[in-house]
């Protein structure tokens, strides 16, 4: 037990938390934002490989390290556009066009990686994003080292929740969102242009993807190798539920996944050839199927989530 | 600019779909080779000649046509009755698994003949339990099987690496993690001789007809068809709709497991954890391109694999990533989904 309770104890288990949280944060209130608007984006797993990708070349190319945010960015929304025409304009199936969009995108990202970067023995390297030195604050004794010694992208992260649950709950924005996400139709006579607020969203939420995959090879690791996203999208999807659609519950949510995960990762060195690793590395698939499954039925859902619109049809 | 439903469909059109489809996605895909500065026709030429220019290329690209036919059936049948089964890829493992296993612990020395079908039976229900979850989660809890299934693979493909680095490890094999060789006796007979063709072939090719006989001839092909179109109508004419998904994940799954079984039996006889380069995921293209017909499975598993087996040669010879191949597969899928809705749709101003 007092293992148990010195690795709850360090410092390192609380830094590492935030510092896994981020991506699936970002992650998930980019899913989170076009659910809310009514579409389910399953491409997320291949947005952010290619976020990873495409941010990790530029930086690799003599870019700052905040450029490179920038390009995973624009390179999520451009398939957050491909996204909204082909669900939003055409209609079509949300699941196949997003696990199509998945597919396309991560196969791309490889595609672009090989060309750019021939085979090596040691995968290249660049210099990453290294903690911030925030005055007074990360010289705390055990606060500063747990929660006040991450990387820019980690605080840009809570910050974009914030704002995110500011936005949907209080503003005209929101509201649009909301509604469109719920009726399409009812918003239409409101003199919302549902259309527009589905693209705007989709490429919004999905640059957001890129973002959170960008931030796993500028911050967490300094390189790009393919698989390296393992399934993160899909738990971000999972996570989107057991938040019941809502954006302060996302933050906490992923914040509650990363500290499961942080702790595994640290009984397993405890635990080292009692119980095989494969065991641990299962935990946060089957966390995310057992929290879908309590949540799934309690959560509220957009009403309109992954049903088109098209004017005029109902 | 607004669409309009189609008050009918030729069948020309609806036979040409796939074709434009792929023609789309290999002109889009043409353009990134060009980026990459190499000549595109010859680039494709040997895309073609990789895969079919010799008898050992051909009969690779059918050996690796096999396990794409089964998982894309096991795609087709699932998403014609709305089960979004993406979890294709555990089911192969876990039944390559469960086979090879019960090859070396229960079945060793068994005649061909009674150990084959019994090791296929095996690997089919591993894959069918695997489906069953999530299914039952769905039934049970409404939880959308996409992500579940998703997040099973993982799981499958952990609970693999942990068994054949653990209890099911081949002492023999200088540390490397795979399991123990089937029994000779479970191995696939060839289908031609100095090649790695199997008769898992044949199976697969007699398995989409038997589906396409299932899903045109019999109620329980309606009733899956009608569970996918409209669940609450389906329920108003009687489906049993609960019944008929669990049948539907048995059968999809089943499929699954049977690929990885035919495959650890027919091609290396052992498992590792790079038995499967994305059957499972394939298998969704394959099945889409098909637009879920079964036996339109059987050509567009013969048009991945060709890309996968001609991009390995082209890109030896002509210095092009083979991602080349999932890009093209990927974008064949796009397309095929807007083709599809332009057979449905017109375009009025």
């Amino acid at each position: 037990m007092s293992a148990l309770f010195d690795i709850l104890a360090s410092a390192g288990l609380w830094a590492a938390v935030l510092r896994i949280a981020t991506p699936l944060i970002l992650g998930t209130i980019g899913a989170l934002l076009s659910e809310r608007a009514g579409v389910l984006n399953l491409g997320i797993e291949g947005i952010m490989t290619f976020g990873a990708m495409v941010g990790w070349l530029t930086v690799y190319n003599g870019a700052d390290l905040w450029v490179g945010v920038l390009a995973a960015a624009l390179g999520g929304a451009m398939f957050g556009l491909l996204h909204s025409a082909l669900t939003v304009t055409l209609g079509l199936s949300q699941h196949v066009s997003g696990l199509g969009v998945t597919l396309f995108a991560s196969s791309f990202a490889y595609y672009v990686f090989r060309l750019m970067v021939p085979v090596a023995g040691t995968p290249p390297t660049i210099t990453p994003f290294q903690p911030l030195d925030i005055p007074g604050l990360s010289s705390l004794p055990f606060f500063g080292p747990a929660f006040f010694n991450q990387t820019a992208p980690t605080y840009l992260a809570i910050g974009l929740a914030i704002a995110l649950a500011y936005v949907i709950a209080r503003t005209p924005v929101g509201l649009a969102i909301r509604m469109t996400g719920e009726n399409p139709h009812a918003a239409e006579a409101q003199g919302v242009n549902p259309m527009a607020v589905r693209y705007g969203a989709v490429i919004a939420g999905s640059a957001l993807m890129g973002v959170g995959g960008a931030f796993l090879t500028l911050s967490a690791f300094n390189s790009f190798f393919p698989t390296m996203v393992q399934g993160r999208g899909w738990i971000c999807i999972a996570l989107v539920v057991f938040a019941s659609w809502r954006p302060e519950r996302a933050l906490l949510g992923a914040i509650l996944f990363a500290l499961f995960d942080a702790f595994q990762l640290r009984l397993q060195t405890v635990l080292n050839g009692v119980v095989p690793y494969q065991i641990f590395l299962m935990i946060p698939y089957l966390l995310s199927i057992v929290a879908l499954a309590v949540m799934a039925r309690r959560a509220r859902v957009p009403q309109a989530l992954m049903q088109p619109y098209r004017r005029g049809e109902r | 600019m607004r669409f309009e439903r189609r008050e009918h469909r030729s069948t020309l059109l609806v036979i040409a779909t796939p074709i434009l489809a792929v023609v789309a996605a290999l002109a889009i895909a043409g353009v990134l080779i060009a980026l990459a500065g190499a000549p595109v026709f010859q680039a494709y030429w040997k895309i073609l000649t990789s895969a079919f220019g010799s008898r050992l290329s051909a009969t690779e690209t059918l050996t690796r046509a096999s396990p794409l036919i089964l998982t894309g059936l096991a795609a087709a049948v699932a998403f014609r009755a709305r089960l979004w089964n993406i979890g294709g890829e555990g089911q192969f493992y876990l039944g390559a698994i469960a086979a090879s296993a019960a090859s070396v612990h229960l079945f060793a020395g068994l005649p061909s003949l009674l150990q084959i079908p019994l090791l296929f039976a095996v690997g089919a229900v591993a894959g069918m339990v695997l489906l069953l979850v999530p299914l039952s989660l769905r039934l049970r809890f409404s939880v959308d099987e996409v992500v579940t299934t998703l997040l099973l693979n993982f799981v499958a493909l952990l609970f693999v690496s942990m068994l054949i680095d653990g209890v099911l490890k081949d002492p023999a094999a200088f540390g490397w993690p795979q399991s123990e060789a089937v029994d000779a006796a479970a191995r696939l007979p060839k289908l031609l001789a100095r090649s790695r063709l199997h008769i898992g072939l044949g199976i697969a090719v007699v398995i989409a007809f038997l589906i396409y006989f299932v899903q045109t001839r019999t109620v329980f092909g309606v009733q899956s068809r009608a569970a996918g179109l409209n669940p609450s109508g389906a329920v108003f004419a009687g489906v049993p709709l609960g019944r008929t998904l669990v049948i539907v994940a048995m059968i999809s799954g089943g499929l699954a497991g049977l690929a990885g079984t035919i495959e650890v039996l027919g091609v290396k006889g052992y498992v590792t954890t790079d038995l499967s380069p994305g059957y499972g995921y394939s298998g969704i293209v394959v099945a889409m391109l098909a637009n879920l017909n079964p036996l339109g499975v059987v050509l567009a598993a013969l048009f991945t694999a060709t890309m996968f087996v001609g991009a390995d040669g082209m890109s030896r010879s002509m210095g092009i990533p083979t991602y080349i191949a999932d890009v093209t597969v990927a974008l064949s899928l796009l397309s095929m989904l807007v083709a599809v809705f332009f057979t449905q749709y017109r375009i009025r101003r």
